[in-house]
């Protein structure tokens, strides 16, 4: 058996910056992750068929623009609804405190901002994944 | 209902976890495989390779699209390089095939190729079969043809396109043997680059030179697929290497061969697997390579041991 750790690394909305989602990737892919980056500007339903071709075991997602109270809980239950109960889904980006335990309560899972080593993103994929 | 009734019903998430099964080798891989092999064989498979950076991609975008507006449905299985040092990939040929995504005619998924030498493993081959059992009409494997010889994508392609790019490399390369001798299609894409033209010509000196005269002799198409420029052209070319594939008896011949290599691949791995699983669990491995290294035995004579040991 060879599993390996499939994650979709998507930038949803309109947001023309992959700088960190780059970044991110990379640092999946140094610790041995499979990584699918669908580039910029996806939408929900975009991302979330992507998933389901992919068999991915991780969603994430990184969002700058401001509408991840809207877009990060859609991708959530579209995920749910085809059927892909145990994919983590996380998301980073610039996201204020104030909104991370709503988005936790939507079903996000973790939420990373700005100045989050990669180590701890890595580290929560590897004890949280099913 | 079980992953093959559902795929075979239609279902794009038991699709999806096939080819994971297949991949990741599953203890139930086996018995999907045996399930689906009778359903497979209906599809025509378009290898896709070349250089990095040639574009494929893109151009297998804009072929899948005029399949597509002609009624076809499309599987694409997209390969990219495994990470050597920490097993991980980047697997970014989704990007340029955004617009596909959301057509429920097309399905595609991204392979790492997870230390296969050839560009190529048996799982990739085996995702291909997948699709072809759920009923896709044209399946595209895409891959990155490397140095010269990552040319395994020839063993499960009906129909080989090997993209070129201008400006790579001098007129030596196009007659070194390897991956230009496995194209039964040419596409020089980015071909409103310089270069262009030469790179044509020395095509054209190189299939001119080939000794094994068949009736098809590689047709070579100019493209700009970001543009869509001779993308119609490409097709009708791919389309013709079809029609003499049947025609000719070459597909009968083609496959013939490939489910002789793939049941040799086959047997090949389940001996290795089993031989090598049986002396590794005895503790046995370690044992003999300490022997070796200090020159009490030698390694011809433990392997020709150990199978003899195995096959009595």
């Amino acid at each position: 058996m060879e599993k390996r750790i499939r994650v979709l690394v998507a930038k949803p909305g309109l947001d023309g910056h992959d700088r960190g989602a780059k970044v991110v990737a990379r640092a999946l892919r140094d610790a041995g992750f499979e990584v699918i980056y669908t580039g910029l500007r996806q939408t929900p339903e975009q991302i979330t068929e992507a998933a389901l071709q992919e068999d991915v075991n991780v969603v994430a997602m990184s969002l700058l623009s401001g509408a991840h109270n809207t877009l990060f809980p859609k991708v959530v239950n579209m995920v749910r609804d085809k059927g892909m109960k145990d994919v983590l889904i996380i998301g980073g980006g610039v996201i204020p405190d104030a909104d991370i335990p709503g988005l936790k309560e939507a079903g996000v899972s973790a939420v990373f901002t700005p100045g989050t080593p990669t180590a701890s993103i890595i580290e929560f994929i590897k004890s949280n994944v099913k | 209902m079980d992953i093959v009734a559902e795929l075979l019903a239609g279902s794009r998430l038991a699709l999806s976890r096939a080819i994971t099964a297949v991949e990741n080798e599953y203890d139930e891989a086996t018995a999907i495989m045996q399930k689906l092999y009778p359903h497979t064989g209906r599809a025509h498979v378009i290898g896709i390779t070349g250089p990095p950076g040639a574009g494929k991609s893109t151009l297998t975008d804009k072929l899948a699209k005029v399949y597509r507006r002609q009624g076809k449905t499309i599987g694409i299985v997209a390969v990219d390089p495994t990470s050597p040092f920490s097993g991980g990939a980047i697997l970014g040929d989704r990007i340029r095939m955004n617009e596909l995504t959301l057509d429920e005619g097309v399905f595609i998924r991204s392979m790492g190729t997870r230390g296969s030498l050839g560009g190529l493993s048996r799982k990739t081959a085996d995702a291909v079969k997948i699709l072809d059992a759920f009923g896709k009409d044209i399946i595209f494997i895409e891959t990155v043809g490397v140095g010269q010889s990552e040319v395994d994508i020839i063993k499960a392609a009906d129909t080989t396109v090997v993209v070129l790019v201008p400006g790579l490399g001098d007129d030596i390369q196009a007659i070194k043997a390897g991956i230009l001798e496995i194209g039964d299609v040419f596409a020089i894409n980015k071909a409103d680059r310089e270069g262009a033209e030469r790179l044509k010509a020395e095509l054209d000196m190189m299939l001119d030179l080939d000794q094994v005269k068949t009736d098809w002799r590689p047709p070579i198409k100019q493209t700009v697929a970001s543009q869509g420029t001779g993308i119609e052209e490409l097709i009708a070319t791919i389309d013709s290497h079809i029609d003499y594939l049947g025609t000719s008896g070459e597909l009968a011949r083609r496959r013939t061969a490939r489910t002789r290599s793939e049941l040799i691949a086959l047997l090949e791995e389940y001996i290795h697997r089993r031989v090598l699983g049986r002396v590794t669990e005895s503790g046995q491995l370690d044992q003999l390579v300490a022997k070796i290294e200090k020159r009490d035995r030698d390694p011809y004579s433990v392997v020709s041991e150990l199978l003899n040991a195995f096959l009595k």
